[in-house]
């Protein structure tokens, strides 16, 4: 289980610190998926980085299976079994798609790790030897990206909008693909979006806006409440402008 | 038998430096496929031929000449110099004939182990001539070692002519352990014919590596792409002068990459020249640090810092 006790994150802008994240609180069970979703700029990615320990927390605590790991820094929480897939991957001059398989696998490569590769939607003969460079489109490197997650045997699992440029072929291959990591392994899944057909696949869905939880909950009971809550908001904004 | 060289079989006199050295800059393990020449401290230890290879030993000056029959095919050729004594200066002259239409690997390489005080250098002087529709893949690889003050110098120049359809790919590299090289590569590639040099280069501590490219794209629909990847890291400077002169209908792509760590100074001044309405050529250039997301990414994977920083070094010089 991953709990965020109290959790703040300020980060220095370029007019002086920034809080993005501000009293979070959050308990989130294994075996569940949840998704986090929300406006632009909310913070659903400052929340996601700062689980991953690339962004340092102001106050508060991160608790991993009831162990603090809060001063840990990205390495070692990578190896207690936390993961994160970049909403905008980087790429490598010389880094082959094949190594950086084996890296995320931990061993040298073999065919099964190949298949995470066929579970984004890619050949892997096409792709293993191919450099992770500017000779890959977007979308291609956004699912190396999550096959390198998907190669990992993690307790929190991490993907920061997996739909973002991807096609519609991969993207229900990617839907399956999520179901099956689901249904198969303990792993607590966390997917930021706001596609609706990634929002379904949620046990829970937690709405992160101005730095804040506002809502957590069943899917079913949160779904309605959200269209309708941010509709409204939308629609009030839009009014006052217009007046 | 050519003075100084040794019979074939000798190669067993090898010492462990030597095979070691050997190993890293020609990846040989024991007697390599195909024709070699193996040259030790200034003199020829050992040598094969094959029934398409002839390696002869020049009489003017120190070096061999290097015959492949025209047509031969698959033909791998292993040419590595080793300095193993402290002090040494060898300079070499060699050339190479690739006939028209063969198909030919050259494995090269000079390594030097000093383990004395004073300076052990080496200038190689290649001469290249691909002849009509032949190719060639040439790999040449750089290296030193040591542990006492003297440094290691190796100052190659290579000359290439690619005929008309004649194809040539070098990949020049520089591993490690080389305090000061001046690499000088000149090129003039013919109608249809095609080059692609990759340059490698690592440098550390106060080392100085300048490389000077400069081709020739003389012939119609002559091709040249240079690509050059290095990683200057403490006090090191690196310098580099790839330039492409197109002087008929032409392609050329000049492409350098460097990454820059603590203290290291790096210069890169690509040029190209179009001295032909039809010539296309294209060059980028650039120099920065390892990126940050690069390393991030690495250590969400489980890597740690040093290991992230190694994998991306490793990659970008692979």
């Amino acid at each position: 289980m991953l709990e965020i006790i109290e959790l703040s994150v300020t980060l220095e802008g370029k007019n002086g610190p920034v809080e993005i994240l501000r009293d979070i609180n959050l308990k989130l069970e294994d075996h569940l998926l949840y998704v986090f979703t929300g406006p632009n700029g909310g913070g659903k990615s400052t929340l996601a980085k700062a689980i991953m320990g690339i962004y340092p927390v102001s106050a508060g605590k991160i608790l991993l299976n009831g162990q603090d790991i809060t001063s840990l820094d990205i390495t070692e929480r990578a190896r207690l079994g936390i993961g994160y897939s970049f909403q905008q991957p980087p790429r490598f001059k010389g880094l082959t798609v094949g190594k950086m398989m084996e890296i995320a696998c931990g061993k040298k490569r073999t065919c099964t790790d190949c298949n995470y590769l066929f579970n984004v939607g890619l050949c892997p003969q096409d792709y293993i030897n191919r450099e992770i460079d500017s000779s890959l489109s977007g979308g291609e490197l956004k699912r190396i990206e999550i096959a390198t997650l998907l190669a990992r045997n993690l307790k929190v699992a991490i993907y920061d909008e997996p739909e973002a440029g991807i096609d519609l072929w991969s993207f229900s291959r990617l839907i399956e693909t999520f179901n099956n990591l689901h249904q198969d392994y303990d792993t607590t899944i966390i997917l930021i979006s706001h596609q609706e057909r990634i929002i379904q696949l949620a046990d829970e869905i937690i709405l992160v806006a101005d730095g804040n939880v506002k809502q957590k909950g069943k899917k079913e009971e949160i779904w309605p409440l959200i269209m309708q809550d941010y509709t409204c908001t939308c629609r009030a904004d839009c009014n006052e402008r217009v007046m | 038998m050519p003075c100084g060289l040794q019979r074939k079989g000798d190669v067993k006199m090898l010492s462990d430096i030597d095979k070691h050295m050997l190993d890293i800059i020609a990846d040989m393990h024991g007697t390599p496929p195909g024709a070699y020449n193996i040259r030790r401290n200034g003199v020829g230890v050992d040598r094969s031929i094959t029934a398409n290879v002839e390696i002869r030993t020049k009489g003017d000056k120190p070096g061999i000449d290097v015959v492949v029959k025209p047509g031969a095919r698959e033909e791998t050729i292993h040419i590595p110099v080793i300095l193993t004594a402290g002090g040494m200066h060898d300079r070499v002259y060699n050339t190479f004939d690739i006939g028209a239409g063969a198909d030919v690997t050259v494995i090269a390489g000079c390594g030097i182990h000093n383990p004395g005080d004073k300076d052990s250098q080496h200038d190689g002087v290649h001469n290249f001539i691909i002849r009509r529709g032949a190719r060639m893949r040439y790999v040449e690889k750089h290296y030193g070692e040591g542990k006492g003050s003297g440094k290691n110098i190796l100052n190659p120049k290579t000359i290439v002519v690619v005929e008309e359809d004649g194809y040539a790919e070098m990949e020049l590299v520089q591993i490690s352990g080389v305090d000061s090289t001046l690499r000088e590569t000149e090129a003039r590639v013919l109608d249809h014919g095609h080059l692609y040099v990759t340059e490698r280069m690592l440098t550390d501590g106060e080392q100085f590596a300048e490389s000077r490219i400069i081709v020739e794209l003389a012939g119609q629909d002559a091709s040249t792409q240079i690509i050059s990847r290095s990683v200057a890291r403490d006090n090191s400077r690196q310098i580099y002068y790839p330039r492409v002169i197109g002087l008929n209908r032409c392609r050329g792509h000049v492409e350098c990459d460097a990454i820059i760590m603590h203290g290291a100074k790096v210069r890169s001044i690509p040029e190209i020249s179009a001295q032909h309405a039809e010539a296309e050529l294209v060059h980028e250039a650039a120099i920065g640090k390892i990126a940050g997301e690069q390393m991030i990414k690495l250590m969400t994977l489980g890597l740690s810092e040093k290991e992230a920083e190694d994998t991306i070094l490793e990659g970008f010089l692979r």
